[in-house]
């Protein structure tokens, strides 16, 4: 034990101490923030300087004479003559000119009007500022022409909201935001699993096949047990990976936040800002709405049965990362320096890895499925699979076969792998198959 | 006095491959004992045994009339032909490590690094990357870790190899300290000229087998061959040469092998009534390479 301790002892603190681990642990919350500070920078970029253009309105769809479109672009309605506007353009007090012709039908949808430009053509940016503001004012103007009711109008945009409610009522309540929750919280925690599987599986996987060929793994093995040096190197990894998420959990979402201030944008726009389009933009979104099912979101977030999900959460998070590291360290003691020949032993680790996170994606949509049950039992699936189920409260039976399958399974592969380990890391200058680690299975210590 | 080690019968096998076959010998305590053969003989399955890397299939190893056990290897220092470090810890750190694992408490640890390192006079690698070392340095290093621990057996596979003639010297004269303050010593080697110089008991290994294992003067007298070499002033006289196999003959010297019952003595008295000016005489022994190679080539028919 004490032994195993050193090893733990030391294979954390070199690599807690390197310069590349501390870099990379303090870089990364700040690369994201940097990343989010570029991003909304170029959202929020919107041009540069004014835009003002005149309007010559013969349809009188615009009623007030200046409209600020929007931040950086105003309309100046003229009724003087569309030449006389148009050398206005040319002299250089506008920068275009909009003419909205007469209506003739207002029945319908379709209406041109036309931009006149002298050195510049309208950008994008300018096209849908002008084409959105427009669109509210032919649509006031409508309303008006064709007597319509503003609030009967309303109400032809039907918002539908699903509550779920259980028949049985010992059953939880569930309210209409459980599933995008649940499905927000398992996707999150399945993928911290897959990235610290394949991240801290291979770091695994890569020290071990150093020790091999530097050949330090002979001095050491006359004074450990290779399963000792294993297991010593599997924790010790581990706890470097649980350090580097502690830090990355905490400091995330507060390089996060700091940088929202910084650029002072409300967080929840700026993706809307990038991916809408101008017609979603159209579509009202009502601001009491949002704030509803935020403070739903929350309040199922906060409803969630954490008691249960954390424990289980790192109840899988360590069966899967000891099951998988075990694997990668038997395949790195496999390894000669030939990298090649390497990668065709790591692909059956990585495969059911890759599988298990697309049967997530499938799973969180619909946890209930005989897929998403059955592969939350398989305990090469569970540790990526079982979390995303878990904010959905699978029946308790499959959570405790779930457990029970994920530890004993882990078990049996820590001490698989170990006895492939203890013949690997001794043979050098084989060609190694998988064939050849089955038979080394089988070979007295 | 039990033997260091004892070695009965014992079988390793790998899958079909036999790396050891039957092989028994003892190697008595406080000696230091050559471990020869080509590569691939089964010489660095032996140690793999002793060092409780692996286990034996069958027969038995006693340690000073024990059993080989969990505990052992502390008391063991094996230094393995190919050998590496840690290149991004600290000399002090890599010492610490290796030693503690051997069972040595902090304290101990520590002053016994501080006692090596200073020995080499090299106090002041402590806080050095072992990457920033050359690999003679680094040599040093490997050594300090191996007998760090004061292990009753001391196991070196190679230990020359690659080593410059300084360190060779360096580490020769740790090994005859280490070696009269009571530690036994295993030297595997295929280099034969190497033992001959610091061995005083061997065993032979050749496709997993022992087959040869004694002293060495003891060996050499065994494949002696009535072998004598003498130089003088004048001609050799006819009478002697029906007792002799002459293989080599100069102006004034002679190498020649003696028929069966003709003795040393009696060549020399001819000789001297001959009034022949001897200049020397020696017995010409084979070399442990010649044994050996005479050894493996029979095992071979």
């Amino acid at each position: 034990m004490d032994k195993l301790w050193l090893i733990i002892k030391r294979e954390y603190l070199t690599r807690v101490k390197k310069r590349s681990f501390i870099l990379a642990t303090l870089l990364t919350p700040l690369a994201i923030a940097v990343f989010i500070l570029v991003v909304g920078l170029i959202f929020s970029y919107e041009g540069s300087g004014t835009t003002r253009i005149a309007v010559s309105d013969q349809s009188g769809v615009l009623d007030e004479r200046n409209i600020k479109a929007d931040a950086k672009t105003t309309f100046n309605k003229s009724s003087e003559d569309i030449e006389q506007l148009k050398q206005k353009v040319e002299d250089g007090d506008f920068d275009g000119l909009l003419v909205i012709p007469e209506i003739k039908d207002i029945r319908t949808s379709r209406h041109t009007v036309y931009y006149y430009y002298d050195e510049t053509p309208p950008d994008l940016n300018l096209e849908s500022t002008i084409r959105s503001a427009l669109r509210k004012n032919f649509r006031e103007f409508k309303i008006r022409e064709l007597n319509f009711d503003k609030e009967a109008l309303k109400a032809l945009n039907t918002d539908i909201e699903l509550e779920p409610d259980p028949i049985n009522g010992s059953t939880e309540d569930a309210s209409s935001m459980t599933s995008a929750i649940g499905a927000f919280l398992g996707g999150a925690m399945s993928f911290v699993m897959y990235m610290a599987v394949l991240i801290y599986g291979m770091m695994v996987m890569r020290s071990v096949m150093e020790e091999k060929m530097n050949r330090i793994v002979e001095v050491m093995i006359s004074s450990v047990k290779p399963f000792q040096l294993m297991l010593g190197k599997i924790i010790g990894v581990g706890a470097v990976g649980l350090t580097q998420l502690g830090i990355w959990i905490i400091l995330i979402p507060m390089v996060y936040l700091l940088s929202m201030l910084f650029i002072d944008i409300d967080p929840s726009q700026m993706p809307v800002a990038g991916g809408m389009s101008p017609e979603m933009m159209e579509a009202q979104i009502d601001v009491e709405d949002i704030e509803y099912k935020a403070a739903l979101g929350m309040a199922e977030l906060a409803g969630q049965n954490w008691a249960l999900i954390i424990p289980l959460f790192i109840f899988f998070f360590l069966g899967g990362y000891f099951l998988y590291a075990s694997l990668f360290a038997a395949v790195g003691s496999a390894m000669s320096d030939d990298l090649g020949e390497g990668q065709a032993l790591t692909l059956p680790i990585t495969i059911p890895i890759i599988l298990a996170f697309y049967i997530m994606i499938v799973a969180v949509q619909s946890p209930q499925s005989n897929l998403a049950v059955w592969s939350s039992i398989f305990p090469l699936f569970s540790p990526i699979v079982m979390p995303a189920r878990l904010a959905f409260s699978p029946p308790l039976w499959q959570i405790i076969l779930s457990v029970v399958v994920m530890a004993a399974s882990s078990l049996f592969f820590v001490w698989l792998s170990g006895r492939i380990y203890r013949v690997g890391i001794l043979m050098y200058g084989k060609k190694v198959t998988l064939k050849t680690l089955w038979k080394w299975l089988f070979y007295k210590a | 006095m039990n033997p260091i080690l004892q070695f009965d019968q014992v079988v390793k096998t790998y899958g079909e491959h036999t790396a050891v076959d039957h092989v028994s010998f003892e190697i008595p305590k406080g000696c230091i004992f050559g471990m020869l053969g080509p590569n691939g003989a089964g010489k660095t399955s032996l140690i793999r045994i002793i060092t409780t890397i692996t286990q034996a299939d069958k027969g038995s190893v006693l340690l000073d009339g024990e059993p080989l056990g969990g505990r052992h290897p502390s008391a063991i220092g094996y230094m393995p032909e190919e050998r590496g470090l840690y290149k991004k810890m600290k000399v002090g750190e890599h010492l610490m490590y290796l030693a503690r694992l051997k069972d040595l408490s902090k304290k101990q640890a520590k002053h016994e690094i501080g006692y090596w390192l200073e020995k080499f006079e090299i106090s002041d690698w402590w806080n050095k990357k072992i990457e920033e070392l050359s690999k003679g340095m680094q040599q040093k290093i490997q050594f300090i870790a191996t007998v760090v621990h004061k292990p009753k057996l001391l196991i070196l596979d190679e230990p020359f190899s690659g080593l410059d003639p300084i360190n060779t010297n360096l580490i020769k004269d740790e090994i005859d300290q280490l070696n009269q303050q009571g530690c036994s010593i295993i030297f595997s080697t295929h280099r034969m000229e190497q033992v001959e110089e610091i061995c005083e008991y061997i065993v032979l290994i050749s496709k997993g087998k022992n087959i040869l294992h004694g002293k060495v003067a003891d060996i050499k007298n065994q494949f002696k061959e009535n072998l004598f070499r003498i130089e003088f002033d004048g001609t050799l006289p006819d009478s002697l040469r029906p007792h002799l196999q002459i293989q080599e003959e100069g102006p004034n010297s002679v190498t020649a092998k003696m028929n069966d019952g003709f003795s040393s003595n009696e060549l020399l008295e001819q000789l001297l009534q001959n009034k022949l000016h001897i200049r020397s005489f020696n017995e010409i022994l084979p070399t442990l390479n010649e044994i050996f190679i005479r050894q493996v080539e029979g095992d071979l028919q």
